[in-house]
């Protein structure tokens, strides 16, 4: 970074802290993104090599112990017979929200601060989406069967039933990872072919560069065909994105339990996930930041400031949610929902409800309102985290704890959790491994976008003043 | 037709209830909670037992439970009444729509709401849904001699008429429906229909105060059907619209 004290003008000043506005030659940024994969320190690799040792044994192991002596090795139970595996899948849905909210909702209102890092976040939920399904396979009775509820045709004419909020969760979000699988492949293209071109012949990164990029040599009409592409895909992941939390909160809503038969629970599920999403990119962006070569020059504090703006108002209105939610429950006056909300305040977990409230909504409106605070990576990076495990409690308050309370008083029985806490943290390790992983195979940067924007970009002089000017490009 | 149609609240839902042929009555002025009736359904339809350290967590398997009340402190402690609880067999279950995987179904024949084993993939959804949290979940392989070979010599005293299940599968009340299909194959073999009081369920046969009976609701001279009229007659979580076919006579 240049050195802050000595700015001489307005112009230095601004170029220093807007990446748009600091261009570098195309050639250069390959070089640095290609450098920053490329360099791999022994901490990497000692930090790889733990996750994959977890994720060897929290994770796998733990799950084919599971599997083969059955779910009594974890906490589940009558009455909470969903416990911290949908608790994880609610999670890992949520954060996976966040990829496609910063790419396509800030691409389609063509948010220029966006651009250094949709890759980053679309990595996110591809991976998230991954841990999601580990999380709702390991909560099933019989994995080896789960094959059932897809809609395969078979001699014995059975079907899955399409009443099921379970079956419509299911297609969601299959339809989530293969959209979003897509929608993270496509702008990858270009730097992939870049990446193609500047690895030598004969290793095996080569094949692999070629192969996915498919052939692109970045002519006029490739340009064209995939801006097109990734115009419409923009728009259409959208509301795919607003329909699968939704459809992953009918789960709650649609079963006639007290505290889930919540009409509000599909907009207060998406304004969740986006919580937590953006929590977690902003986590990503401050390690990714701190730990890989030559990013700092392109994730800056305003990229810090700009979601942190963001991470306000959504942790505003996952607060009006709530607050709707738990009004709308309690004015129904239902005997059951007045206990079981009792219940999360004054029962045995009564803590994580109030640490729900000062993690979702206390602490990110205390410390976002500052733009300098929100500008520091290293406090957005414990804010973002605070905010994951609100999040995490948030959820965790919905499945096992509302599951405490039901109309039989006489199974009503506090949840305890098992393996499923090993197997949580296995997908977690996981998450994080794939990522690292990730993160040595594919430019995490989008160079083209960077550019574009760039060159979209220019200050000009009007007098003494200067002035940013951005012309249209698309 | 036999049912208090007075009782039920949907259109639909009539129609459904009236076609019904099976029912039970629970005394709780009559139940002792013994837990007799628990011990028979186990014995008829192989329930598991599963060992101290389930047991302890709230685990024990049973299709039917006698919930015990009690009012005050302990240890001033006074137990103000027993309820078996069990499948209630809705008109109306909340259970089935549920399922993903179409294992929770309504028989058209028996019109009970029935558990497909075989076709269970262990979502326990349709026991999130129960109101009346009748439903138990294999754990573990309870009954699989390989894992628990204690469980060999208990296993000579499974009911041949039912099978057994496996881990990661759900379970629950079936109004014994092979008592059912024994009565049913009998008067068919004689050219009759079942007579009510031919046979019973395993929960009413052992009960020692008579406490529970079951027999044909669409009979309007048969026991139930007499008892379900009662002043005393009513269904638990009415208000959720289930049509259970279980009616309680409260203690009056």
């Amino acid at each position: 970074m240049a050195d802050h004290k000595h700015h001489t003008s307005h112009e230095e000043h601004l170029r220093e802290q807007h990446l748009m506005l600091d261009p570098m030659p195309r050639g250069k940024m390959n070089e640095m993104v290609m450098e920053a994969m490329h360099t791999t320190s022994w901490k990497f690799w000692l930090v790889f090599g733990l996750l994959a040792a977890i994720v060897a044994y929290a994770l796998f192991y733990k799950w084919g112990v599971m599997i083969l002596e059955g779910l009594g090795v974890a906490g589940v139970n009558r009455p909470s017979y969903w416990g911290i595996f949908l608790v994880n899948t609610v999670f890992w849905i949520g954060i996976s929200h966040a990829g496609t909210f910063i790419s396509a909702i800030l691409r389609v209102f063509k948010a220029e601060f966006r651009r250094p890092f949709t890759r980053a976040a679309e990595l996110m939920t591809t991976f998230g989406l991954v841990q999601a399904g580990f999380s709702i396979f390991m909560h099933m009775g019989r994995v080896w069967l789960s094959y059932w509820l897809m809609p395969i045709p078979n001699q014995r004419g059975l079907w899955p039933n399409f009443h099921s909020p379970l079956s419509w969760d299911l297609l969601a979000i299959t339809t989530y990872l293969l959209s979003s699988t897509m929608y993270l492949f496509l702008p990858l293209i270009p730097d992939l072919a870049m990446a193609r071109d500047r690895t030598p012949d004969g290793t095996w990164q080569k094949v692999f560069y070629r192969t996915l990029a498919l052939g692109f040599r970045g002519t006029e009409g490739e340009w064209t065909h995939l801006r097109n592409a990734l115009n419409i895909f923009a728009f259409a992941i959208i509301p795919v994105m607003f329909s699968v939390h939704t459809i992953v909160s009918w789960d709650f809503a649609m079963a006639t339990r007290p505290g889930w038969n919540s009409t509000i629970f599909g907009p207060y599920f998406v304004v969740g996930a986006l919580h937590s999403g953006m929590g977690a990119v902003v986590m990503v962006l401050a390690v990714v930041r701190g730990t890989m070569k030559n990013m700092k020059y392109f994730i800056r504090p305003e990229h810090f400031e700009a979601i942190g703006k963001l991470m306000l108002i959504i942790s505003m209105t996952w607060g009006y949610f709530f607050f709707n939610d738990y009004i709308v429950q309690w004015y129904g006056g239902d005997k059951w929902t007045k206990e079981l909300l009792h219940w999360h305040e004054a029962g045995p977990m009564g803590w994580m409800w109030f640490g729900m409230l000062i993690c979702n909504v206390a602490i990110p409106w205390a410390i976002l309102w500052n733009k300098k605070w929100r500008s520091t990576p290293w406090l957005l990076f414990i804010v973002g985290m605070l905010i994951n495990v609100g999040m995490w409690f948030e959820r965790y308050i919905i499945v096992p704890i509302s599951l405490t309370i039901n109309r039989m008083p006489f199974t009503w029985r506090l949840y305890q959790p098992g393996i499923e806490v090993w197997l949580g943290i296995g997908t977690l390790a996981f998450f994080i491994l794939l990522y690292m992983a990730a993160s040595k195979l594919i430019p995490l940067i989008p160079v083209w976008e960077v550019q574009e924007g760039q060159m979209a970009h220019s200050l000009k002089k009007y007098g003494r003043e200067t002035v940013v000017t951005v012309s249209e490009l698309e | 037709m036999t049912v208090d149609l007075n009782k039920l609240h949907a259109v639909g839902a009539i129609a459904e209830a009236a076609e019904g042929k099976w029912g039970m009555v629970i005394d709780m002025d009559l139940c002792t909670g013994c837990q007799a009736c628990v011990a028979a359904c186990a014995m008829e339809n192989n329930i598991p037992y599963v060992e101290e350290e389930d047991a302890g967590y709230g685990r024990s398997m049973h299709w039917i439970r006698t919930e015990r009340f009690w009012e005050g402190e302990y240890p001033e402690v006074k137990i103000s009444g027993y309820q078996p609880m069990l499948c209630q067999q809705c008109g109306k279950a909340p259970c089935e729509p549920v399922c993903p995987a179409f294992a929770t179904v309504h028989s058209q024949a028996e019109q009970l709401n029935l558990q497909v084993y075989n076709r269970c993939v262990g979502t326990r959804y349709c026991a999130n849904n129960c109101p009346y949290q009748v439903r138990s979940f294999n754990w573990r392989d309870y009954q699989d001699s390989r894992v628990r070979p204690e469980i060999t010599i208990l296993a000579n005293q499974f009911n041949p008429d039912v099978t057994v299940r496996r881990r990661g599968v759900m379970e629950k009340c079936t109004f014994c429906i092979q008592r059912i299909h024994k009565a049913q194959d009998k008067a068919k073999s004689e050219g009759r229909e079942v007579e009510d009081g031919e046979f019973t369920t395993a929960c009413a046969q052992a009960c020692p105060a008579n406490a529970i009976t079951f027999g044909r609701i669409d009979h309007p001279e048969s026991l139930v059907s007499q008892l379900a009229r009662s002043p005393r007659a009513e269904h638990h979580l009415e208000e959720l619209g289930t049509l259970p076919r279980v009616t309680y006579l409260k203690e009056g």
